[in-house]
């Protein structure tokens, strides 16, 4: 349909957040060795136990190789000529309220639309924003901390509550589980930090803004939240990056716990800078992100929505240890022009009557290449466990390709475990219909694309489902028209 | 309000439509009548501007304006209107917001404004419940998973709700029990209207029963063979097609005048 004049022309929306923050900046020299690391955890006053942790998976992962079996390619990348660290330069040990936060930076959050004023409460949304490495500012803080709710970024965590990390940083993530989650935990430079008590319900939403400023900075964030009994947190990571011409990487680590009856939601909307329509830049963006239902009748759920990065490598899976524990993946990834996309998830069930639902909705255009890659476990002992996964791909033009890989292991003959797949093309019947109805062509296919991911964008908060939308439109104009 | 000279439509190179002339005035319904293969469909998508088709006229014209020149959404705004034989399904796209996309979208070209999500939804119920659509199936995703009948009531609605100059209706009778046959010709009927125009493409004379036609023509072979009154709708159904025999195709022109005498 590529080749119908009318279907060809939603793909050419320049990237509309490449914009360069000027501000020096404070970062150590490119490349990785002990040196570095060393540096890097003296930058942020870390205890010992912290720099031997990062030590050992620096070790570990010289040891090594990067994986191959993923269903995208890009040319060797060169991890001596990464700078693992930047930070923006402070006055004096990092800012106490927003009056002291540098007001350039400021400016480029006002561009991203990010809520940060204390006066965004009404929007309900706490942003604990990390800007390139260092955690810039944090609202909303005092109100959550009535509610004995702490949401830091990580470098503070590991100051104030290094009891908490020390129990839980790599208790879902080892720093040995993969080539790179392992370097991650070698060189992580900042990430948010939540820790919800027993029993309490988060109020507001709880949201990270992470945006990739200096040229040639690999973001190593690191994120760790942990929910306690009977509580309950929803937290967003929305992502942008500049415009480059080089391509950046992007190796973050994501670990969530949820303990007896808590539940954990985190969403995402991922929108770093793609690359032009040559393919040329773009963020590789591999990321290990894993919850894990450690308690009974705990219930984690991821929502991604990836429209960004030149290259997307991310399986954001659930560990469902606890009797009764849910996992959920929901997930629209679009690939368009050059961009290449393996994601999907891991369901592992360990406990009984456990349950994992998966839907996944993968969308390509322009030369995009989209892999469903989806593991479903069940161990042994996961009687009646449970898990549906439904995986749709959506073609848009004939350049681009749609990819399933399922990988099911069942080892319990009570579990009952369903997959459907289906791949379709918007149909140019189903674009004359709506135009015959008085829709323009664009609207008819960002229409038809908001139905294809309704399952999963219902599943946003809503203020973030509207940006979703918006992001879904934006990513696709010029591939259809 | 409709002026169509010398019409050919082809597709990959196969004529379909080969010269046909009609003139539609404002208030009238004319039938389109032929067996299967006669080009009625190809018709019906021609005006509403289906690109699959090569098409070539000397004219085609909508209230003076030329239609080939427009887009199909702008035919559709400026209120030609196509009940589709085999509506499609568009999944996850609620039945309520896209009727309420099209009428925006017709509105705005009008530069009205738009109707919030509250006011439509009263009209549209009130609409829909004329026609046994209820609330559920407003709500549920556009043609998905709809019976054939459910799917022609929901063409209907649409019309009632665009209130189009032109509604063209592509077999809107076919697979409908009786029961649903008259729900959908008392919609039609109901649009009946002095500012109006209806073309009902139809197989059989059923429908013409119920929504009774000022003028008949008989397509064969891409041409109209032959136009009449009401009366040659019951002729064909009594002698079927064969009694057009071919000859009748090298005269279009015969077409041409009874319907200009009957308006």
């Amino acid at each position: 349909m590529s080749k119908d004049p009318k279907t060809m022309n939603v793909l050419t929306q320049e990237y509309p957040y490449g914009f360069v923050t000027e501000i020096e900046e404070d970062s150590v020299p490119a490349g990785l060795s002990e040196d570095i690391i060393g540096a890097i955890s003296a930058k942020k006053n870390e205890p010992d136990w912290m720099l031997e942790w990062r030590l050992r998976a620096y070790r570990q992962w010289l040891t090594m190789k990067e994986p191959t079996w993923a269903n995208v390619h890009y040319p060797a990348i060169d991890y001596q000529g990464v700078r693992y660290y930047s930070a923006p330069k402070q006055r004096n040990n990092g800012p106490k309220t927003l009056d002291e936060v540098d007001p350039e930076l400021l400016r480029t959050y006002e561009k991203l639309g990010i809520p940060l004023q204390e006066r965004e409460l009404l929007a309900g949304v706490a942003v604990d924003a990390v800007f390139d490495s260092v955690s810039v500012a944090t609202t909303f803080r005092e109100k959550l901390e009535q509610l004995g709710i702490y949401f830091c970024s990580f470098s503070e965590a590991v100051q104030k509550y290094p009891d908490l990390v020390k129990k839980y940083l790599g208790s879902v993530v080892p720093y040995s589980d993969n080539f790179f989650a392992t370097l991650n935990s070698a060189v992580f430079s900042d990430g948010s930090f939540a820790y919800i008590p027993k029993g309490v319900r988060c109020p507001l939403e709880l949201s990270t803004y992470f945006r990739i400023n200096a040229r040639e900075t690999g973001q190593f964030e690191r994120t760790l939240i942990i929910a306690d009994e009977g509580s309950y947190v929803s937290y967003l990571e929305g992502c942008t990056a500049p415009m480059r011409d080089r391509n950046q990487l992007h190796a973050a680590v994501v670990e969530l716990i949820a303990l007896d009856n808590a539940e954990i939601r985190y969403a995402t909307v991922q929108n770093w800078y793609p690359g032009d329509k040559e393919g040329r830049g773009g963020i590789y963006n591999f990321v290990t992100k894993r919850g894990k239902c450690q308690g009974v009748n705990s219930k984690i759920s991821w929502t991604q929505v990836e429209t960004g990065s030149a290259i997307t490598w991310k399986y954001p899976g659930c560990i469902l240890i606890g009797e009764n524990s849910t996992g959920a993946f929901y997930s629209v990834a679009v690939t368009n022009n050059y961009q290449q996309a393996d994601t999907g998830t891991k369901m592992i069930h360990i406990g009984k009557n456990t349950k994992s639902t998966i839907v996944s909705k993968g969308i390509s255009a322009g030369h995009g290449q989209n892999s469903y890659r989806g593991m479903v476990k069940v161990l042994k002992n996961a009687e009646n466990a449970r898990n549906y996964s439904q995986c749709d791909s959506l073609l848009i033009g004939d350049k681009c390709g749609a990819h399933t890989f399922p990988y099911l292991e069942v080892k319990n003959s009570t579990a009952r475990v369903e997959h459907e797949a289906s791949i379709s093309k918007i149909g140019d019947d189903q674009i004359f219909y709506c135009q015959q109805r008085g829709l323009s062509a664009e609207d008819a296919v960002s229409t038809i694309i908001n139905g294809f991911c309704k399952q999963v964008l219902q599943e946003l908060p809503m203020e973030f489902a509207v940006e979703a939308r918006k992001l879904l439109g934006v990513s696709l104009e010029g591939s259809v028209g | 309000m409709l002026r169509i000279r010398n019409l050919s439509a082809s597709i990959d190179g196969k004529p379909i439509l080969r010269g046909l002339n009609l003139d539609v005035r404002t208030g009238e319904v004319h039938a389109i009548m032929g067996p299967n293969g006669s080009g009625k469909s190809t018709f019906a998508q021609v005006l509403a501007g289906r690109d699959i088709y090569k098409v070539v006229s000397d004219e085609l014209t909508f209230n003076g304006r030329d239609v080939l020149g427009m887009t199909p959404e702008i035919r559709a705004r400026e209120g030609i209107f196509l009940a589709f034989q085999y509506p499609v399904e568009i999944p996850g796209v609620s039945n309520l917001y896209f009727l309420r996309a099209a009428v925006n979208a017709v509105r705005s070209h009008h530069g009205l404004p738009e109707l919030d999500a509250v006011d439509f939804m009263s009209q549209a119920r009130e609409q829909a419940k004329s026609l046994g659509i209820d609330d559920a199936m407003l709500k549920r995703s556009l043609n998905e998973g709809f019976s054939g009948g459910e799917k022609k009531r929901n063409e209907i609605l649409q019309l009632k709700l665009l209130e189009p100059r032109l509604a063209i209706l592509d077999e809107s009778d076919s697979g409908l029990d009786i029961d649903a046959l008259r729900v959908v010709a008392d919609g039609i009927n109901a649009m009946r209207s002095p500012d109006r125009a209806i073309i009902v493409v139809t197989h059989y004379q059923r429908l013409l029963n119920y929504v009774v036609p000022d003028h008949v023509h008989v397509l064969l072979g891409g041409l109209i063979v032959r136009s009449g009154g009401k009366d040659l709708a019951m002729e064909l159904e009594e002698k079927g097609y064969g009694w057009l025999d071919e000859r009748s195709e090298c005269k279009p022109d015969r077409a041409q005048p009874s319907s200009e005498v009957a308006s």
